[in-house]
């Protein structure tokens, strides 16, 4: 398989500060990766210098091509959508709100009508509570509306940050079975962040441990999962 | 009777202006927390243009719809030049640069128009609403104007999706941007309509209170009452804030303070909000931001 999203010597920088000293890694045409690691490794800093929300250096290349994006709306516009740590929600605003967002810089209307009704499907909760205020639902609603406002984007790349944080082991496994469904029969390409490794490797075909701002361990995710030493000494289980 | 109706109709009418000056302040608050003082002058001197353009024989509507689009491409300009710059600087700095455009509005507007008081058009003339006695025609069109702007301020952040991207941008500027909201320029556009909004505030108090440089200042602090009373961070809260005191205003001015002091008013609305209720009366608890 093709990279989709190839990135090389990628450093970040918060202020005059390196969070990232030059990692590497790839996401291949359909594929999903997993970048695991500790807390602080710089697994988060890693999704916003790709979505070029902070100061960033190294080689991108986005479908062949070096991302010339520079600001997060126009990587947005190149068809990655980014479920931000924490889930972004538009808290004031309504569930249909935060969802038309999602599809705000899209112009074929039959299309996006298309894809809600596709949102809808995965995550019927979220039909029920279109008037709601974004800010009262629980976390796991707050979550598929993430997921959700991403999708209608209609990306070719999805950055998830710690889908699972937070949530019910019953929510995740929910999530995650449709994250699965994503992937697999819409062919949305995933790059994944997750603590939890099991999780994550479970869904993942490519996975890279971080520390400390470096990719320590990197490759297929079955021989990730399989090797003892890199589970013991980064994953902790 | 009459005599009350009247000075309820005529607070209504200048309580128009300041619940769409509200409305304009309470825009540019909520994508950048703080308040524009300039906006008073930056309607001032859009309200001089309109009259520049009647004095050399224009129509009153196409000199308002003129105004009107040039003030919100001059909101768009200064949002982006001057503005802009400061997006990261202290509070007190953006403050400042609010204070000084003011000042630099005020004397452009002694400088080219001079600071005699000018009388300035309305375009309604005729019959006020219903024939009302009590209600000049100025009154009763100034009060529909109002009315109008405020319903297509509403229909615009409500129904469209550029309104929407626009509170979305204010509302939470980080997931907006991975959206693809240009929140630049949505700020840029808040303040072209802010400015816009300003334009026909002036234009339909200039009636009422005469043009001249210093016209807006009142006019601000009454709207900042309004605003401050009815929750700065709730726009329908500001709207309801600036109509009350509008009519407050009137009536206080007319049966118990008299008009020399009733400016005094709106400085103790906005002391005694803040110090009672500092959320305003629709607002929410206002949380600061460090
Ligand atoms: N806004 C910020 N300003 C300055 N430094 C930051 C900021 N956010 C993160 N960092 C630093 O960058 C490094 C990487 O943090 P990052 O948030 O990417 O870790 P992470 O792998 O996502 O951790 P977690 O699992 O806790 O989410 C850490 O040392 C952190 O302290
Ligand atoms: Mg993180």
């Amino acid at each position: 398989m093709s990279a989709l999203l190839s990135v090389r010597g990628l450093k970040a920088f918060y202020g005059p500060i390196e969070a990232l000293h030059g990692v590497d890694f790839e996401v291949e045409q359909g594929g999903v990766t997993a970048l695991l690691g500790a807390n602080g490794a710089g697994k988060t800093t890693t999704l916003r210098a790709l979505s070029a929300m902070i100061r960033r250096e190294g080689v991108i290349e986005f479908r062949g091509e070096p991302m010339r994006a520079r600001a997060p709306e126009d990587v947005a516009r190149l068809g990655v959508a980014h479920v931000p740590d924490g889930r972004g929600t538009f808290t004031d605003l309504t569930v249909e709100e935060n969802l038309k967002l999602g599809a705000y810089i899209r112009r074929d209307r039959a299309k996006v009508k298309t894809d809600f009704e596709r949102v809808f499907g995965y995550f019927p909760r979220l039909a029920e509570r279109l008037r709601q205020q974004a800010g009262t639902l629980s976390g796991g609603e707050q979550q598929m509306l993430a997921i959700s406002r991403a999708l209608l984007l209609a990306p070719s790349l999805l950055l998830l940050d710690e889908p699972s944080f937070g949530l019910a082991p019953l929510v995740v496994a929910e999530i995650f079975r449709i994250l699965r469904q994503i992937n697999q029969s819409e062919g949305v390409s995933i790059l994944i962040v997750e603590q939890n490794a099991n999780l994550a490797l479970d869904l993942a075909t490519r996975a890279y441990v971080l520390e400390t701002g470096r990719v320590v361990v990197g490759g297929a995710a079955v021989d990730i999962r399989a090797d003892d030493s890199v589970r013991r000494a980064y994953l902790g289980y | 009777m009459v005599e009350l109706l009247h000075q309820l109709s005529s607070g209504l009418a200048l309580g128009g202006v300041y619940a769409i000056t509200a409305l304009a302040l309470v825009m540019i608050f909520q994508a950048t927390q703080l308040v524009n003082f300039a906006q008073g002058e930056m309607a001032m001197f859009s309200t001089y243009v309109a009259w520049a353009l009647l004095q050399n024989g224009w129509n009153y509507w196409p000199a308002f719809a003129f105004t009107v689009a040039l003030s919100f491409v001059g909101g768009v300009v200064i949002e982006r030049a001057i503005v802009r710059p400061f997006a990261h600087a202290p509070i007190l700095a953006s403050v400042i640069v609010f204070i000084g455009l003011g000042f630099i509005f005020n004397a452009l507007a002694g400088f080219f128009f001079g600071y005699t008081v000018q009388s300035f058009d309305t375009p309604f003339n005729g019959r006020p609403w219903f024939g009302a006695k009590f209600m000049s025609a100025h009154e009763s069109g100034a009060i529909v104007v109002s009315l109008i702007v405020l319903a297509l301020v509403f229909a615009f952040f409500r129904f469209t999706p550029l309104g929407l991207a626009m509170r979305a941008a204010a509302q939470n500027p980080a997931s907006a941007r991975l959206v693809g909201v240009r929140v630049g320029w949505m700020l840029a556009l808040g303040w072209g309509l802010a400015a816009a909004i300003g334009a026909i505030a002036g234009m339909m108090a200039a009636p009422i209170v005469y043009l001249d440089p210093n016209m807006m200042g009142g006019i601000l602090l009454y709207a900042f009452a309004g605003a401050v009373l009815g929750g700065i961070d709730n726009p329908w809260g500001a709207v309801l804030g600036g109509f009350t005191v509008g009519v407050v205003e009137n009536l206080l001015g007319a049966y118990v303070v008299g008009t020399e002091v009733k400016l005094s008013v709106a400085l103790i609305i906005i002391v005694g909000v803040l110090v009672a209720k500092p959320s305003g009366l629709f607002g929410r608890r206002i949380v600061a931001r460090v």
